[in-house]
């Protein structure tokens, strides 16, 4: 597979905080990845490191073989809370037309190829009816999949999200995904998000952030997995799928192993409740 | 009425109001849609520095209020660019600073004692034709901007992180919206005054966005609502006998009561 995100040892800091602490992620052409973690982890700082919107203070970030800044033209990002400034008078194809901001033409308005193009990238989120309606009028569901369709006409090989879901009710949330889904068909996605139980059944990368990185391979479904007390890092991806778990060869053979990670689990809990 | 229309002065305040309005609707958009009415205020004190310099140093009153504000419009873009920590209490600084070296500079003026309130509350009666070319110049300058520039301004005042994404010089339209927020302030002055200049930039926008589903239109819609209210506010100025500035402002704000009266009857 080809990689299309390339990052190691990132390290990120505000003044002597540090965010992010040596960082290892790889992302391949066509992954689903999440990344999810708690509230002042690092997952938005590291969504921004990938578009070029922060500088790392250490380490090496590399997006489609080149720095992440001179690939935006490639990037689709959606940012988080598309719930601000709704009053703001402008049509949803308005918005949609923004992807093609700098494409070189002068003078009020937008020309015909590119509004076929934002009609298209519409249709595509299934949002073309509501082409002329204020932005401000829609649900917060119909304006994100707005947004999508926004990153959408710039023809990026990468869709990056930033909390797609937050403030959207439940069903605006499962239409966002599956949307996410059919994306994901040609283009590589990477969703910010803290709806745990939702993004599982469609991602098949998790990345967990909080200042450090753990990475989990949940492309095979059926194959749940768990710690099997060997690990330091535990969250709740394993507690999800220990909970789906129908147990593992390696560890219903061996009961010894399963005091092992259940310290293990303890261990972590307590350890967590220290740092908050 | 109509032979007062015969007055060079007269005539000269009509164009002047309906130049002003049209600039104030289209830069009044861009303020309100950014957020910088407070911005706004604060150049428009700051501008009175500029008075007062040109007062001192004896050079047009224009000039020195347009420099001071401009000053004052990439200062606050420097600051909200680099700094936005404290924004608001470097823009409360600026909004008094300038008025202060106005007044201290005025002071320091021998034998000359400027009319502070025709700066204050405007004195639309007094536009010369040189006024009336500034303001020409201003309202055919802010159309090609706009124009020209109309979805990379569109982009920075709806979403700039976006914009800045996509390749656009979002620095460079920030500071170029609140310059020429700056100048358009200056030729409001004339008409309302510093103090009263806020209303005009914001009453019809209000207005205007409540009715309009693009920043185009709401540009369009402010600047006929502008108009109305300078020209219905001049006649009752004319009238009545009453000051110009704030005559145009009192009857916004009924136009903006009657509209808030009737848009929530009819839901």
């Amino acid at each position: 597979m080809k990689k299309v995100a390339y990052i190691q040892n990132l390290s990120f800091a505000y003044d002597s905080q540090t965010i992010l602490d040596s960082i290892d992620l790889t992302i391949e052409q066509g992954d689903f990845l999440a990344i999810i973690g708690p509230n002042g982890g690092g997952k938005s700082t590291l969504l921004k490191l990938m578009l070029g919107l922060k500088e790392p203070r250490a380490g090496n970030i590399e997006i489609l073989g080149g720095k992440p800044s001179s690939k935006r033209q490639f990037l689709g990002y959606v940012p988080q809370n598309t719930n601000v400034n709704i009053d703001f008078p402008i049509k949803t194809i308005e918005v949609v037309l923004m992807g093609h901001v700098n494409d070189k033409r002068l003078l009020f308005g937008y020309g015909k190829d590119e509004t076929s193009c934002a009609m298209g990238a519409l249709k595509e989120v299934g949002m073309q009816e509501y082409a002329n309606r204020k932005i401000g009028d829609l649900s917060g569901g119909q304006r994100q999949r707005v947004m999508i369709a926004r990153a959408l006409c710039a023809h990026p090989k990468i869709l990056l999200l930033d909390e797609p879901t937050a403030n959207i009710d439940a069903q605006g949330q499962k239409e966002v995904y599956d949307l996410l889904k059919k994306l994901n068909e040609h283009i590589t996605i990477i969703v910010v998000s803290h709806d745990i139980s939702v993004i599982l059944e469609y991602a098949d990368k998790v990345a967990h952030i909080n200042k450090i990185l753990s990475f989990h391979d949940i492309s095979n479904k059926d194959d749940r997995f768990h710690t099997h007390g060997k690990e330091e890092h535990f969250c709740e991806v394993e507690l999800l799928q220990m909970l789906g778990s129908k147990g593992c060869k390696e560890c219903t053979s061996t009961s010894s192993a399963q005091d092992a990670s259940k310290n293990s689990i303890e261990g972590n809990v307590t350890k967590s409740d220290n740092n908050v | 009425m109509f032979e007062a229309l015969s007055y060079t002065f007269i005539q000269n305040a009509l164009i002047a109001g309906v130049l002003v309005s049209l600039a104030t609707g289209i830069i009044g958009s861009l303020v309100v849609v950014n957020r910088m009415v407070f911005l706004a205020g604060g150049m428009a004190h700051a501008s009175y520095g500029g008075i007062g310099l040109a007062v001192y140093l004896g050079f047009p009153i224009f000039l020195g209020a347009s420099l001071f504000a401009v000053a004052s419009a990439l200062l606050i873009a420097y600051l909200t660019l680099h700094d936005r920590h404290r924004i608001d209490t470097f823009i409360g600084l600026i909004w008094a600073v300038g008025m202060a070296i106005g007044v201290i500079l005025i002071d320091l003026t021998p034998g000359y004692n400027v009319d502070l309130m025709s700066y204050l509350f405007g004195s639309i009666l007094a536009v010369s034709s040189g006024d009336l070319w500034f303001m020409g110049g201003l309202l055919t300058a802010i159309i090609l901007v706009v124009s020209i520039w109309y979805r990379d301004i569109l982009a920075v005042s709806y979403d700039s992180e976006y914009a800045l994404l996509r390749g656009v010089n979002v620095k460079f339209f920030y500071s170029l919206i609140l310059v020429l927020s700056a100048l358009t302030v200056v030729m409001a002055i004339k008409v309302v005054g510093l103090i009263l200049v806020i209303a005009m930039l914001t009453i019809p926008v209000y207005i205007a966005e409540r009715l309009s589903n693009s920043l185009a239109t709401m540009m369009a819609i402010s600047g006929v609502i502008a108009t109305l209210f300078t020209l219905t506010g001049l006649w009752f100025s004319y009238t009545y006998d009453l000051t110009s500035g704030a005559s145009i402002i009192i009857v916004s704000a009924c136009g903006l009561g009657l509209f808030l009266l009737f848009s929530t009857k009819r839901k």
